[in-house]
């Protein structure tokens, strides 16, 4: 993350960022992030994110966790420690469900938090750029990197066009890199 | 977004995004005030009578508690279903609720499930309590050990230690993870100093990225969509430690649904409790409206009514069933030596809570307080009602007993409040207590000030 420049422009509303985004794209210039202080919906849409991967994950590890529970009771009643309760079947399936349900729940829940945290880089400690510290409060925030087909002056150009307020030069700092 | 102007906004006082932050954390700013120092030194003080209660009991053994052969649960079991179905509404306002898209829950959702993760904690004692050496609760979980033996899959105790594990993991989880945004918020209004780095570490370094939201939004759904059931399978398993024996008044299929609306019943009359008083002392009356009580009011004659339904149920099918030990257990809970409890619950479950079906008494914070303190203590009646009438005449009329606490029991359940409370106090003073974020995104659909305009508009 050396030398990257960052340029920022500030938005109040919510629906004059999702305006200017739109015509942000127009231009053709690629948003590298956008800052907001709370969940604007049909932002994911505009920015043509993917869709999330984690329930996805979440699934996965819920089935595992079902089956690993399940076989795991099975294989302690039957093989492990068989214990006759008045004559009733070892293998007794209904008794195990309750067991099986909660794994199941306790797996998902957290291969999805943490699924979450790694995928999106944060955690205890972690190291994030924080471009304007109004952005957790009531701005939004664009961010446009320079790279080869955008220079500095032109994304400001761009954002003081689509009416940002506040644009800004960052040049982030980090301790590791 | 057209909003009906019929409808009632959820956030008072046209309120702008800066506004909602400023709201929320100036009651952490600043010195805590002198109410905020006696509370917690009350809760504090509980907490360490409690704790002489706890030592006594690990000390001398269970033998200090009133228990006897015949009554083998008494105030411990009582408490522990008592103190898990309180924590029930936090779950269900944010999990249940967030999936039916209730916008009202977003002011009372976090501090809800915070309630619900401290009263997990103080359930949880009790059962590692009562059995009397503390080394004992290692053996309820499934570990390779020394002497080959597993734990009984079969036992409604033993999916008790996985329900409730699960249940607090998760809802530590996803309260947790509903926390960061809004410690990113306070992180970014406090100055450089040690204060700023604690809140930046706890904010695990949030920023606001639209990605990150897109995908906290994905998960929080799929973390609602997992509590909701597992918040209905806690209290469910809780009521099979009573509904799989086969002690007469216990052994009923209609458990499960019951405790589950038993359980939000009292979960939501804890949160009506605490939030009223708190939303006066944090001055949040701007979020907390006197709609979100009466939100909250509908669901608790909505659960009540549930509950008495199945008081009459059981006395019905006890009669029904021709069984006469199931007979005699309910004419004995209400006729017999413990009729008082058994009349005190009716009374506070079935009978107050129907005053919520007049508009005015539902919207009134005076008379909600008074009928929430009602509900906390008739649900807390009914299990010892469960327990003890249930168990203290039992098949055989020379075991025949009674039971009362002594001052160890007593102590133990003052301890847990007096836990319960020295978190909630914590919490709101190093915590927002509304959900900041949470807020700020039905605002444009629910404040005041939106509303207006669009009634504006329509003329």
């Amino acid at each position: 993350m050396k030398n990257n420049k960052f340029i920022t422009g500030m938005f109040f509303d919510d629906k004059d960022l999702i305006e200017a985004i739109e015509k942000i794209q127009e231009k053709g210039v690629f948003i590298f992030d956008v800052r907001t202080p709370f969940p604007v919906h049909g932002l994911d849409d505009i920015l043509k994110y993917k869709r999330s991967r984690l329930p996805r994950l979440g699934f996965v590890a819920g089935v595992l966790g079902a089956i690993c529970a399940f076989l795991f009771q099975a294989w302690v009643f039957t093989e492990a420690w068989p214990i006759n309760f008045g004559g009733k079947p070892l293998l007794s399936v209904p008794s195990f469900i309750p067991v099986t349900f909660e794994m199941a729940v306790l797996f998902a829940a957290i291969s999805l938090v943490f699924g979450f945290l790694i995928k999106s880089g944060i955690g205890p400690g972690a190291e994030t750029i924080i471009f304007d510290e109004r952005t957790t409060d009531d701005a939004f925030l664009v961010v446009i990197k320079e790279d080869e087909n955008i220079e500095v002056k032109r994304a400001e150009e761009v954002l003081r066009e689509v009416g940002a307020e506040d644009i800004k030069l960052v040049i982030p700092m980090l301790k590791k890199s | 977004m057209y909003v009906s102007p019929i409808r009632e906004p959820l956030v008072t006082g046209a309120k702008s995004y800066k506004q909602v932050t400023d709201d929320i954390t100036k009651p952490m700013e600043g010195k805590p005030g002198k109410l905020w120092y006696a509370g917690l030194a009350t809760a504090l003080l509980a907490l360490a009578f409690g704790g002489y209660a706890i030592f006594v009991t690990v000390w001398d053994g269970i033998g200090s508690w009133g228990l006897n052969r015949t009554i083998g649960w008494g105030w411990g079991i009582t408490n522990f279903v008592w103190w898990v179905g309180i924590g029930h509404a936090g779950t269900f306002i944010s999990a249940i609720l967030l999936l039916f898209r209730q916008k009202w829950r977003t002011s009372i959702n976090r501090s809800a499930e915070a309630m619900t993760i401290f009263a997990v904690m103080c359930a949880g004692l009790f059962p590692l309590l009562h059995m009397g050496r503390l080394p004992l609760g290692f053996f309820v979980f499934p570990y390779p050990n020394t002497r080959d033996l597993w734990v009984n899959f079969n036992s409604p105790l033993l999916w008790d230690v996985f329900a409730i594990s699960t249940y607090f993991t998760v809802s530590l989880l996803f309260w947790y993870m509903g926390l960061i945004p809004d410690i990113g918020s306070i992180r970014d209004r406090l100055k450089d100093g040690i204060k700023k780095k604690i809140y930046a570490a706890l904010s695990f370094g949030w920023t606001g990225s639209a990605r990150h939201w897109a995908r906290h939004e994905s998960m929080s759904l799929i973390l609602a969509g997992l509590a909701a059931p597992l918040v209905l399978s806690v209290h469910s398993i809780v009521s099979m430690d009573f509904a799989t024996s086969v002690i007469p008044g216990w052994h009923t299929t209609i458990f499960p649904p019951y405790f589950v609306a038993g359980a939000v019943f009292s979960g939501f009359a804890m949160v009506l409790t605490l939030m009223i008083i708190t939303r006066k002392a944090l001055h949040l009356e701007n979020y907390i409206t006197v709609g979100h009580v009466e939100s909250m009011n509908k669901v608790i004659i909505a659960t009540g009514s549930i509950v008495g339904i199945a008081y009459l149920t059981e006395l019905f099918m006890a009669w029904y069933s021709g069984v006469v030990y199931e007979r005699y257990a309910f004419v004995n809970r209400a006729f017999g030596p413990y009729w008082w409890a058994y009349w005190i619950m009716m009374t506070c479950n079935v009978i107050t809570p129907q005053l919520f079906w007049f508009k005015k008494i539902r919207r009134s914070l005076v008379a909600t307080f008074i009928i929430s303190i009602f509900v906390n203590i008739g649900m807390w009646f009914e299990r010892f009602v469960i327990i003890v009438t249930s168990l203290h005449r039992d098949f055989l009329p020379s075991s025949w007993s009674m039971y009362s606490p002594t001052w160890v029991e007593v102590g133990v359940y003052i301890g847990t409040f007096g836990l319960f409370f020295t978190m909630f106090f914590l919490f709101i003073r190093f915590f927002p207590v509304v959900a900041i974020a949470e807020v700020k995104s039905v605002l444009k659909s629910s404040g005041e000030k939106f509303i207006k305009k669009g009634a504006q508009h329509e003329k």
